[in-house]
């Protein structure tokens, strides 16, 4: 147990005391910290690629009746002007022509729409979306429902108001999807980077033991077993490290932040730091509709079991690694690929959190780090998270068991190209 | 006339290929000053899907012994040293330390064993690293800190203290992996290969440290396929071949076993005539000028031999047998008597 001690410690400290893990510390919050900045950037409109389109409508319909969008703004075209205008809209300014024939509501069809650039996904919704709501409208107008039934209809579809984040107990749950959704995709996400990133550091520190051949001399010290549980335990200490720094800078950030955001409108002297007002309240707001508790503690455990379990796996084939890492390209395929699958369910598992393949991948232990961190944020029966944990940590111990297995043969094995076939005959042959 | 048979072979163990007897080989008093064994392997076994890399090896080490194992590559020495240090379980046998089992969790901190490929933390300095290894075999760290300061000081490494050893010489990495072994004041000390990329001074500087290790009462067991290396340290030898024992017993009775009677005459002058026949008590192998070599004949005593040469009136400068090298009763077992496998 001492001896395992030691050998955590020399792993982490070995680790945390280089130059790259604080570069790398600092500098991540730096990247995130600059993406958020981005991210309200862009949601006070600092990025608009504003245009102009011109409308031709032939059928009377349409004009006046689609509305300009936060980008994209329309002109109809009457009279004269509308000579030859599809060689000339350039000229006149604009950016695009929309020629709507004159349709037959029932089929409507022979739009067509000029633009020296393809219009992008976003635009080219909007104003598909626009027309059907026109086509829509005036069908529904035909069929008898007249404009003031119409209103009352359509106003009951917009539940989701933005609120102030002041009333977040009555405007709670219109915020309980978005909330979920964020939290499910940010822990999902960042447990299979996390994953995948520790994973590979154990890997490498293993294969590096080997490629050295110090893995000899420590094993007529320590039994293979502690070496290898040192390695995956002192590098867990490293991302934990990791994740406290950042949860106090980002405390800190928050608290030092925090009095210039809401004060913005409150003073009201900039309008544009509204926008970031409104989002550091919707941010406010999200915050208060998760179980955040069970969230952290939820992803503390599938943070640690999922880590337990893949980084046993890296460290068994980063132990049959022999010279080259590049030969470890096939040898991780089989680990990074359940990671991979369980990375695509997880994005399922956020737009219909209860199916079938959510639950069952929320419970089986290879996927349960991912899928069940991104279920827990929507609510989760207590019997499935109590056997996903119970499941997870029997699948922890039964990995450890056999990458100890692998771990003791392959880290003295030189000179041979290992298949996976091969790791698996180590792994349950009689010893 | 008396033949000589030289006493110490009858303490010698020689297994051929094809007999199979065992035997426990005896101590001679005057190579164990302290009799007790220190290390006794019984009828070990280890085998891999269809090769047995130790096929039933049994030996004795004494206290303080300096050992070889001897044996081609491929023999089975790294399996046979690496169930000694407890990295790998025998399929059967028994390894004991003094008169007790092996047992992991007591014995393996009175190891220390320096594997034929060195290895050692790059990155690390090189004092972290000795403090490091020897805590790893139980050492408090106080204690190898100083015992540390003390071997890098003695192998004049200590303004290297915070290098790390990446940026040391290929030379000087050896020494830090010397000291790594025998930091801890092993019992039993294996080195498998000690002197490989070792230029002849730091050779020299580490078979002293093994020679003082010795006489302090560690028991050294030296791995090598180089014969000549055994013979300049070695007191008992082990030859294994194939994963079986084939030879045991102290080396100059092995040698003298292994002799072939041939004996270096120098004279004054260079002899006239081709000296001897038919009937003297020698038979001559070469003559160079005045230096022959010359056999002995079964049953016959030097003295035969030597006052032929005076009753000639050659004036004689000297005399001397030749034993074989270790080398070369290597080579004669080895091909004599088992087919080597090429690895």
């Amino acid at each position: 147990m001492r001896k395992t001690w030691l050998i955590i410690s020399r792993e982490y400290l070995s680790r945390v005391k280089k130059k790259s893990f604080v570069i790398i510390t600092l500098l991540i919050p730096v990247l995130i910290a600059g993406m958020l900045a981005l991210e309200i950037f862009l949601a006070m409109g600092g990025n608009k690629e504003t245009q102009h389109i011109a409308i031709i409508d032939h059928s009377g319909l349409f004009s006046g009746h689609i509305k300009n969008g936060q980008q994209l703004f329309f002109t109809s075209v009457t009279g004269p002007d509308t000579i030859d205008l599809a060689s000339r809209y350039q000229q006149k300014g604009f950016d695009g022509l929309l020629i709507i024939p004159a349709i037959d509501l029932k089929n409507p069809h022979g739009f067509v729409y000029y633009a020296k650039h393809q219009l992008g996904m976003g635009p080219y919704l909007y104003i598909t979306g626009q027309l059907d709501k026109i086509v829509e409208n005036n069908r529904m107008l035909a069929a008898g429902i007249d404009a003031k039934q119409l209103e009352s209809i359509k106003s009951d579809v917009n539940l989701l108001q933005p609120g102030d984040g002041t009333h977040g107990s009555s405007s709670g749950h219109s915020y309980a999807t978005t909330a979920a959704t964020i939290a499910g995709y940010v822990l999902g996400l960042l447990t299979y980077m996390i994953l995948l990133f520790y994973g590979m550091q154990v890997m490498r520190g293993v294969a590096e033991e080997k490629v050295n051949r110090i893995a000899e001399v420590l094993v007529s010290s320590v039994k293979p077993f502690q070496m290898m549980i040192g390695k995956v335990v002192g590098i867990a200490g490293v991302g934990l490290t990791q994740f406290l720094i950042w949860i106090i800078l980002g405390g800190v950030a928050f608290l030092a932040l925090s009095p210039l955001l809401p004060g913005a409108t409150h003073t009201g002297n900039a309008a544009q730091l509204s926008g970031a007002a409104a989002h550091a309240g919707t941010v406010a707001a999200i915050l208060k509709a998760l179980p955040l508790g069970k969230l952290l503690g939820c992803f503390l455990f599938y943070f640690l079991g999922g880590y337990l379990l893949y980084a046993a796996l890296f460290a068994a084939v980063g132990s049959a690694v022999d010279q080259e890492m590049t030969e470890s390209q096939a040898l991780t395929l089989p680990i990074t690929l359940p990671l991979i699958i369980s990375f695509f369910i997880m994005f399922n598992t956020i737009q219909q959190p209860n199916s079938p393949l959510s639950v069952f991948a929320s419970l089986f232990p290879l996927s349960s780090p991912l899928v069940m961190i991104a279920r827990v944020p929507f609510g989760v029966p207590w019997w499935q998270l109590a056997l996903s944990m119970i499941l997870l940590v029997l699948g922890v111990l039964f990995m450890i068991w056999i990458a100890a297995r692998i771990y003791r043969t392959g880290i003295l094995l030189y000179g041979k190209k290992v298949t996976i076939k091969e790791l698996a005959r180590w792994a349950f042959r009689k010893w | 006339m008396i033949c000589r048979l030289p006493l110490s072979a009858a303490c010698l163990f020689v297994q051929t290929g094809g007999s199979r007897f065992h035997r426990p080989t005896p101590y001679l008093p005057f190579l164990c000053n302290a009799m007790e064994n220190m290390l006794s392997i019984r009828h070990l076994k280890k085998y891999y899907a269809a090769h047995k890399a130790v096929d039933d090896i049994s030996f004795d080490i004494g206290k303080g012994a300096i050992f070889g194992l001897l044996g081609p590559n491929g023999a089975g020495k790294t399996t046979l040293l690496r169930m000694i240090t407890g990295i790998f379980f025998p399929d059967e046998g028994d390894i004991l330390i003094g008169d007790k089992p092996f047992d992991l969790q007591r014995d393996i901190n009175r190891i220390g064993y320096m594997p034929e490929e060195r290895g050692l933390y790059k990155k690390m300095a090189i004092g972290e690293q000795l403090v490091y290894l020897g805590r790893l075999k139980g050492m408090p760290r106080e204690e190898a800190r100083q015992k540390a300061r003390f071997w890098t000081d003695r192998f004049e490494l200590n303004t290297w203290w915070h290098k790390k050893v990446g940026d040391l010489s290929k030379g000087m990495q050896q020494k830090v992996q010397f000291i790594s072994t025998i930091l801890h004041e092993p019992d039993i000390l294996i080195l498998d290969e000690p002197f490989s990329g070792l230029d002849p001074i730091n050779a020299n500087l580490i078979k002293n440290q093994i020679f003082r290790l010795a006489e302090k009462g560690t028991t050294v067991i030296f791995s090598t396929h180089r014969m000549e290396q055994v013979e300049e340290i070695c007191q008992h030898i082990v030859l294994v071949n194939n994963g079986k024992k084939i030879l045991d017993g102290p080396l100059e009775a092995i040698k003298n076993n292994f002799k072939k009677n041939i004996f270096r005459l120098t004279l004054k002058e260079a002899p006239q005539e081709q000296p001897g026949d038919e009937t003297t008590a020698f038979r001559i192998e070469e003559i160079t000028g005045n230096m022959l070599l010359i056999r002995l004949q079964e049953g016959c005593a030097t003295n035969e031999a030597l006052s032929y040469f005076m009753q000639k009136g050659y004036e004689i400068s000297s005399f001397q047998e030749l034993l074989p090298s270790i080398n070369e009763v290597f080579i004669e077992l080895v091909s004599g008597t088992v087919p080597v496998e090429n690895h």
